[in-house]
Order: C-alpha cells, then structure tokens, then sequence
C-alpha cells in the first residue's frame, strides 16, 4: 500500500487546467434572523480564514457557502458555476456544490470505517480505482494501517485527519474548515497546523478556514477576513491586519489594549511624523497625512510597544514619546507580566503593557510604583474616531488587566 | 390450541408491520427533521392511540367502517361486503391504532442523526436515496426494527379493538386474543392456558428483542 501510494502522490488532487486560477466569491445579505452584510473572495491555492468571536456568524457563513443554510439574499460562484443567485433564482443543493468540508467536530459517519469514510465522499465508491485512491488519501493524512477503524477507534486528531481525506475524496473546488483545531488537545493541535500548512501546498483549490482563534489565523493563512455581527469588516493579510487595524471595531476584536481618542494637530513632513493631542499631551506618530489637522482620531499601540524607561535613558528613538503614571495593578501570567498603568495629567487614561518576567524583577515593579514610559510612536496606529458605542470583543483576548474596562 | 386464531393473528401483526413500515419511516424521518406549523398537534394525535382506551378508539373505527359511512360506502362498492367485521376492516384500525407504535421509535432513530452527519453527507454528494441507505437506515436501523417488533406484539395482544371492530368471526376475525377470550367464557380453561402461554412467549420474546436494539442504538451513538 506504502509503494503504491507513494508512486501516486502527485495524483491526490487531480489538477484541472482552472482550478489554479479559480476564484471563488460569496456576497450574503440577511437581516433576520442572523443579520448577514458579508463579502468574501477567495483564490486557488489561497487559505483564507474567517475570523471573529463566537456569535459572529462565521459558521453560518461557511454553511451558506455549503448550502447547508439559506440565507435571504445572496450569490456564491465557485470556478465560473453560480451555486447561489437569489436574484436568478438559483439554489444548487448541497450534494451538487463541488466543496468539501471538515466539520467543527468532524461528523464522520460512526457505523463505517476510516477507509468507508473517505471512500463516501467519492463521486463513484465503487469504482475499480476509488479504493486505491482512499488509501492513498489516507496515507496523505498519515494514517496508514487505520483504514479498518471506526471513528470511535481513532482519537480525535486522528477523527480529524480522517475528515480531511474525506473531504478531498471528490476533487473538491473549494475546501471548508469550519473550527477544525477547537475539538483537540494543544499538542495535537499543533501536529494538525504543521500537517495542515504541509498539505495545502499541493491543493490548488480556494481553502476557507473559520476559526475565533487570531494566532491559528496568522500562522496558517494567507489573508484573513474579520467578521462581526455577520459583516466582513476588513479584509488582508494576517500580519497587516494586526499592525494595522481599518478601524476601532477591528482593533477591539484583534485585542489591541490601548486605544485611545485623539486628534490631528499637525504634520510635520520634514520631521516624517505626525503631531496628535492627547488629553493635553502631545504624541509624535509615523507620518499619516491623509487625516488633516483638527480630525478627531482614535489611536491605538500594543502593549509591547508600551516600554519601560530608565530615568537617565537619553538615546531614545526619534519618534519616543515619555509618558509618566503609576502602576494600578499587575498580573502575573507565565513569563509574560501585565501592567496597568494609569497615566499622569491625561485624566488618568490607563495604558497597558506586557513585559517579560526578568524585565519586571530587575525594575522591581509593584502596584502603586511611579513609572517613566515611552510610547513608541512609530508603531501608533490611527484609525478614523471611534463613532459607535462599545462592541463585542474576541474574548479569548480579555486579559485580567483589561477587566475594568 | 386455535391454530387458525394463531395463524390469522400472526397474519394480521406481519401485514400491520410490513404496511406501517414504509409509513412509519417517512413520517418519523419528515418529524424527527421538519419544523412546520401544528406539528406538536399532530403528533399528539399520532400518539393518541397510546391513551385512548382500545374500546373507545374501536367505537370511532367501527363508526367510520360501518355501512352509513362515506368510507363504508364506498368499500362495499367496491368489494361487495362491509370493511367492518372484515379482516381488511381489522387491518385498517390495526394500522390506526400500531401508529404511535410505528412513528415514535422511528422519530426517535432518526432525531439522533446530528444535522452534522447529514450535513457530512450532502457535502459527500451523496443522491438523497444514497444517503438515505448508506447513512440514514444503518444509523437508524435499531430504532427501526424496534418500531416493528413493537408492531408485531402489539398487534398480537390487541383486544378490545379488534373485538369492535372485527367481532369474532373464525378465520376472519377471531384472533388469537378474541379466541382466548371465548375458551374462558365457555369454561374451557386448560386450551386458554395454553394459548396463554404462546402469547406471552412470542411477547416476550419480541419484547426483549425490541429492548437489547434499544440499547444497541444507544451505544452506537454515544461512543463517538
């Protein structure tokens, strides 16, 4: 099984001449009784992931691209095939969309077999090939000599590999995980992100992956896109979304701690920053003149980016801005050390920073301690003014410093 | 020992089991799955038979069959006779009063297919009748064999029904039940007794049966 299967790797996903340049894209719009405002595409070859908090209708999503929900209004076109067009009237069932899909908790069918498994998810099980080809599949996932397991028999990153060969099975176009790494333990998760990230090399279909977790998102995907409340509300690369949230909303659900309200004073192009007022201070930030002066902004800065400074620290960097305040609480957590910091004469705005362990022991840092900080001005985001009240947050992104927010 | 009572009495239980079967998967597959307007009335309906007393359920059956009503009417048109005190009458309220028996255990089989499983399957693109076969029936198939032996027993033991609508006509009729009824009123106790005793073993058996693939299904579905 081994040799035969190993002279056949190429072959897992039979390459069609469109399906690397297929683009797959999906508009839904619902008011009730989920409200949907979405838009995603998706390219062959690209893993896309669908992030946001619990409730934020990224299954959902996924399960209108499947077609295993209706929502009102909508259009899903997958390699030039419409499989939903409320406007034409056209709803491809489930079975006839070309898509294959890991589910949350996998779903594989209890009565059959690993090797049955993947082999209903063939267009033919019976034809004089297809059992080869689940092998071989099988063997793609890792499972070699499991082919006669139940799914009872096989432990859950095992159950999970399983889904994935099934899903393969029929050449899908477009290939969807819907939480695929919530159901296991962290080690095994992390095997699955490595096996994952392997495997998608050779899948030339459009990949969507849904997941609350932001750290699973940046490691495994191409771009990602933030859903809330059922809208898509930016879209990009992980790393850029994260450095660079389109606006409050996104910053809250990415965990970005210190956002704050400011405004526009200045530009100082020959200097390369720009002046912002904040709470009567003044802040040096990169260069943004595309917000004139006197507009109101919210700015936002990561806690990392929150540094510690020595009193007679001179040789600060160009865009440093010294803040002083006084230590409101500490918590510890593993190696990393989370300070609540509320600042002077800014009407007591609490910064927050995480520092490392040793760094905390070295300055001695207690609760109720005067602090001198920087705040490195070159890595302050602006973001137009926060004009909407207060939104959900990816919870798992809660820290115990930020609970009295 | 009235074998022709026994005969026609495994005749009717294999003829109830065997038409409610197609009925019972459809209606506990379209239950266990379907949300729609008034569902909770009709099943209690379709549960109705379970808590009506026999006789009283019988009363209605033989005032539908009987030679004043429409469908009365209408069968003697056709067949020549009254469907009441036929065996075809009996096998109708038969039907009537096996539906919860049909229906229930057959809902229950198919409510505990997770919308994931049959999700799974229509993502395998899997024709309705593949899925049907290959996921749905193997799942479900305990709860369906349970609803069919409840059938069978149930059927066999049925009195007051059968006594109203279908009387006790020998080799029409009189079931092994009515048969027995009739040795006790006339003294003949030894042939009561033994009739009895096939009764209660054919019941038990099915019974047991009916409990060992209850517990089968049960287990198949929280091992995973």
């Amino acid at each position: 099984m081994r040799s035969a299967a190993a002279s056949n790797q190429g072959t897992l996903v039979s390459e069609s001449p469109s399906a690397t340049t297929a683009v797959f894209h999906a508009r839904f719009e619902q008011v009730a009784p989920i409200p949907l405002a979405a838009e995603i595409t998706c390219h062959g070859g690209e893993l896309l992931a669908l992030v946001g908090p619990s409730g934020s209708g990224k299954s959902t999503l996924l399960r209108s691209i499947a077609g295993l929900y209706q929502p009102e209004q909508g259009r899903v076109v997958c390699n030039d095939e419409t499989w939903l067009d409320t406007i034409a009237n056209i709803h491809l069932p489930t079975s006839r969309r070309r898509i294959g899909m890991v589910f949350q908790n996998y779903a594989l069918f209890p009565h059959l077999s690993a090797l049955e498994n993947v082999l209903e998810g063939m267009d033919v099980p019976t034809a004089a090939t297809a059992r080869e080809r689940a092998l071989e599949l099988l063997h793609r996932v890792h499972l070699d000599g499991l082919a006669a397991r139940r799914p009872a028999q096989l432990s859950g990153g095992q159950q999970q590999r399983v889904a994935m060969a099934r899903a393969l099975a029929r050449n899908p176009h477009i290939l969807l995980l819907d939480e695929p790494f919530s159901a296991v333990d962290r080690a095994t998760r992390e095997k699955l992100y490595v096996e994952l990230a392997d495997l998608r090399r050779d899948l030339p279909m459009p990949v969507i992956l849904v997941t609350h977790d932001l750290d699973e998102a940046t490691m495994l995907a191409d771009r990602m896109t933030i859903l809330s409340h059922g809208r898509t509300i930016q879209t990009g690369p992980p790393l850029v979304i994260r450095r660079h949230p389109a606006n409050i909303e996104v910053a809250r659900l990415i965990g970005l701690k210190n956002l704050f309200s400011g405004v526009i004073i200045a530009h100082q192009p020959s200097a390369g920053h720009t002046l912002i007022g904040w709470n009567g201070q003044h802040l040096k930030v990169h260069l943004r003149q595309d917000f004139p002066p006197g507009t109101p902004i919210t700015w936002g800065l990561p806690t990392t980016d929150v540094l510690l400074m020595p009193l007679d620290h001179d040789s600060q960097g160009n865009l440093d801005n010294p803040v002083s305040g006084r230590i409101a609480k500490i918590v510890t957590l593993g190696e990393t050390v989370h300070i609540q910091v509320h600042a002077d004469e800014t009407d007591g705005a609490r910064l927050f920073l995480s520092v490392s362990h040793h760094i905390a022991r070295r300055y001695a840092l207690a609760e109720g301690q005067q602090l001198a900080l920087r705040l490195r001005g070159e890595h302050i985001h602006l973001m137009p003014a926060d004009d909407s009240p207060r939104r959900t947050r990816l919870t798992a992104s809660e820290s115990a410093v930020n609970s009295p927010a | 020992m009235d074998w022709s009572a026994l005969f026609l009495s495994l005749k009717l239980s294999t003829a109830t089991m065997l038409l409610l079967l197609p009925c019972g998967l459809w209606a506990g597959r379209a239950l266990a799955w379907r949300r729609f307007r008034g569902k909770a009335l009709l099943e209690a309906l379709l549960a109705l038979p379970l808590v009506l007393p026999p006789t009283v359920l019988g009363f209605y059956l033989l005032l539908a069959m009987g030679g004043n009503s429409p469908l009365g009417q209408w069968y003697r048109s056709l067949f020549g006779h009254t469907l009441a005190f036929s065996f075809d009458g009996l096998l109708l309220a038969s039907m009537i009063f096996n539906l919860p028996f049909a229906i229930l255990p057959m809902q229950r089989a198919f409510e505990s297919i997770t919308p994931e499983i049959r999700g799974a399957a229509m993502c395998c693109g899997m024709s309705r009748w593949r899925q049907f076969v290959r996921i749905e029936f193997p799942l479900a198939w305990p709860g369906i064999v349970s609803a069919l032996v409840l059938i069978f027993a149930h059927t066999l033991g049925e009195f007051g029904v059968v006594l109203m609508v279908g009387g006790s006509i020998p080799g029409e009729t009189r079931t092994i039940a009515i048969s027995i009824y009739d040795r006790v009123q006339s003294f003949e106790t030894t042939a009561a007794g033994v009739m009895s005793a096939v009764l209660l073993a054919i019941s038990l058996t099915a019974i047991s049966l009916s409990y060992a693939l209850g517990r089968r299904l049960e287990s198949r579905h929280t091992r995973v």
